[in-house]
């Protein structure tokens, strides 16, 4: 990651205001991100939204996000390929799997994580907040409904496609899913071609459930790559410029 | 005497009125509206998922088919977050033509949304007016891009191709000829900036078509005025964005606030309701299509003036023309590599938003340094508004229902995603 600097204001600011109970983890485009202990989750939002200093009077977005396999590739990039092309078919990834041979999730310290965008108007300021659940077989973390009324079918959301709980909703149902599905979509244990599929059927005169029977296919092998090939550097600029004063020429 | 009791009442999923795939479970009191639940979900397609599992490029046609009445504006945010990620920035002339197709594409949605909730509240005649000038804004993205709908034009680093010398023509049929066809091809002798001129010049009139059949009329007034009232606090609640918020007098556009694009250089105002109701949100709908035929103008006349490339020359994520790939060895495997594997993104997180004609649609993309998306989470505008739908709903009539989905100007592509 190529974390911009946050300014020091919003450290302090943070830091004054909250101690080690954040920690700011980087910005993007002029949005930092900060990590909330699960605990403080609540108090926190609070005080983002209600503090002079913050007043994030909107949420705009709030989604889950399910670390399994974060930083995982498919391809060996490194060292001599003697395994030929068998290495880009063979892999374990997401979407090679099916219901039957889902892959036992392995035990991963932080692997659910609540991620919300906020906005204050007032400061035309936006800040990223990320929760991780403490528990993964059970991820249970506070509800942000009674801050903002917009977070009732975000979290709706990211229960019905993560099986995030949300202690305090009003109505946690599921809400883009089928009605009668077992398990949660999204996560990344989940097969891509899904488990039901589902039909009319003319015999029966109503519409059933069945197996998939869609084969698990990935086309292109997920790659890493952390090298230093894909800056964009100065020769790429220089490219640019040139392109740039050709059309130019070409055109007047 | 008999104890009346409320009762509960299917509306959709399958109803003209629901525009798409919407169920409202009603609890009704007599005629009167006592909570609603809307049940999404019946067009859920595992957007995100699927874009988990293919390199970035491959997911720019799935961001048309969220919101398929405003298709670019959709696009106009992931490939922003990629580009964000990425660290490039597009040429000024892509820039332009993406900020000069977000306004035609605003306009479409507006077209769209003009009609058919006149269709919904009982005013057949404005959504034939308004689908006659749309098709010529289906027109302009069939001129750039092949396809008259899911256009996939935006890339990352720029755009797909440079704006076409010609603009298409009809051709003599049995049934168009002589003072037809002439009438026809009128705006299409020259090129397609010729042709977009032409129609944004003439858009204000009608514009003013539509508003003598709809702002004065007193049916339109019964059906809306009132209807839907949102206070500004509420609104901001809720999440509502766009021309929702701004209906409740919210002063807030992207476009103005965080400019994106070339959105700084341009002139021109942002119409802001008072009441917060139906009506004003028409209002304000109607007069961003004055707005935005403003930009467009602005537009054409940089883009008349100023040739150049439209895309980056970055290799390393723009692939090589056909001409650089068969005469450079360099080109060729670049470009090999582009289209088996893609190209890697660093490590990171982002969110990108436009102001899309339905509000704002941004983009969460987290990457751990892959060629594919680790995750992707698009903010659909109509997402947060149909979820107020039960508290501003209660109270009203079962007629005022239709009026409040129309007015949310929902589409279930992106809503149910």
């Amino acid at each position: 990651m190529n974390p911009q600097e946050v300014s020091r204001d919003v450290v302090e600011l943070f830091e004054r205001q909250f101690g080690d109970r954040v920690t700011i983890v980087g910005a993007t485009a002029g949005i930092p991100t900060v990590e909330v202990q699960p605990a403080h989750w609540l108090e926190v939002c609070r005080a983002l939204r209600d503090e002079e200093a913050f007043s994030y009077e909107q949420l705009t977005d709030l989604c889950g996000v399910d670390y399994l396999g974060f930083g995982q590739d498919e391809w060996e990039t490194e060292g001599a390929t003697s395994g030929g092309f068998s290495r880009g078919v063979e892999g374990l990834g997401p979407g090679r799997f099916d219901w039957a041979s889902r892959p036992e999730s392995e035990h991963i310290e932080q692997r659910f994580a609540v991620v919300v965008h906020l906005i204050s108007l007032r400061h035309n300021q936006r800040l990223r907040l990320r929760t991780f659940a403490q528990d993964e077989g059970m991820p249970v973390l506070p509800s942000l409904v009674d801050l903002w009324t917009a977070a009732d079918w975000y979290e709706r959301e990211a229960f019905d496609l993560f099986g995030i709980v949300f202690e305090g909703h009003p109505d946690l149902r599921r809400i883009l899913t089928d009605y009668g599905f077992t398990g949660h979509p999204f996560r990344k244990d989940f097969p891509l071609v899904g488990n039901v599929t589902v039909r009319y059927d003319a015999q029966k005169k109503r519409v059933v459930y069945e197996p998939v029977e869609i084969e698990p296919r990935v086309l292109v092998p997920r790659v890493l790559r952390n090298d230093s090939r894909y800056k964009t550097d100065e020769i790429d600029l220089e490219a640019d410029a040139r392109a740039e004063d050709q059309a130019s020429e070409a055109g007047s | 005497m008999a104890e009346i009791q409320n009762y509960t009442m299917n509306f959709g999923p399958q109803h003209p009125a629901a525009h798409g795939v919407l169920r409202l479970v009603l609890e009704m009191d007599g005629e009167t509206v006592m909570r609603v639940d809307p049940h999404v979900g019946l067009l859920h397609r595992a957007t995100e998922k699927l874009a988990e599992s293919k390199p970035f490029n491959q997911s720019i046609g799935y961001m048309d088919r969220l919101d398929y009445v405003s298709m670019m504006c959709n696009e106009h945010a992931y490939v922003r977050a990629i580009e964000q990620l990425l660290g490039i920035e597009p040429p000024p002339r892509a820039q332009y033509i993406r900020t000069m197709f977000d306004e035609i594409t605003r306009v479409r949605n507006h077209l769209m949304w003009v009609g058919s909730n006149g269709l919904d509240l009982g005013a057949m005649t404005v959504f034939i007016y308004a689908f006659r000038e749309r098709e010529m804004c289906m027109d302009m993205y069939e001129a750039v891009s092949g396809a008259r709908m899911h256009a996939t034009y935006y890339r990352p680093g720029g755009v797909y191709r440079d704006l076409p010398d010609q603009m298409p023509v009809y051709q003599e049929t049995q049934w168009t000829k002589g003072k037809d066809l002439k009438r026809k091809n009128e705006w299409r002798e020259g090129t397609l900036l010729d042709f977009i001129e032409a129609f944004a010049k003439d858009l204000p009139s009608k514009i003013d078509e539509y508003e003598t059949l709809l702002t004065d009329n007193r049916i339109w007034k019964q059906r809306t005025v009132g209807i839907g009232v949102v206070s500004p606090e509420r609104a901001l609640q809720h999440g509502f964005t766009g021309p929702m918020l701004r209906g409740s007098g919210v002063e807030w556009d992207l476009r103005k606030k965080q400019p994106y694009a070339m959105y700084d250089q341009m002139d021109f105002d942002i119409p802001v309701g008072v009441a917060g109701d139906c009506y004003d949100r028409y209002l304000v709908r109607i007069e961003e299509m004055r707005e935005s035929a403003k930009i467009i103008l602005q537009c054409v006349k940089w883009l008349k003036e100023n040739p150049g490339h439209v895309m980056l020359k970055n290799f390393k994520v723009i692939p090589p023309t056909r001409e650089e790939m068969k005469d450079d060895m360099e080109a060729l495997i670049h470009h090999f590599k582009l289209f088996t594997e893609g190209y890697c993104v660093p490590e990171g997180e982002t969110y990108a938003a436009v102001e899309a004609p339905k509000g704002e649609f941004g983009c969460y993309l987290l990457s751990d340094g892959a060629n594919k998306p680790f995750r992707v989470h698009l903010r659909a505008p109509g997402f947060a508004h149909l979820a107020s739908m039960d508290e501003i709903t209660r109270g009203h009539m079962l007629a005022d229902v239709p009026a409040m989905i129309g007015t949310f100007d929902l589409v279930f592509g992106e809503v149910d995603r």
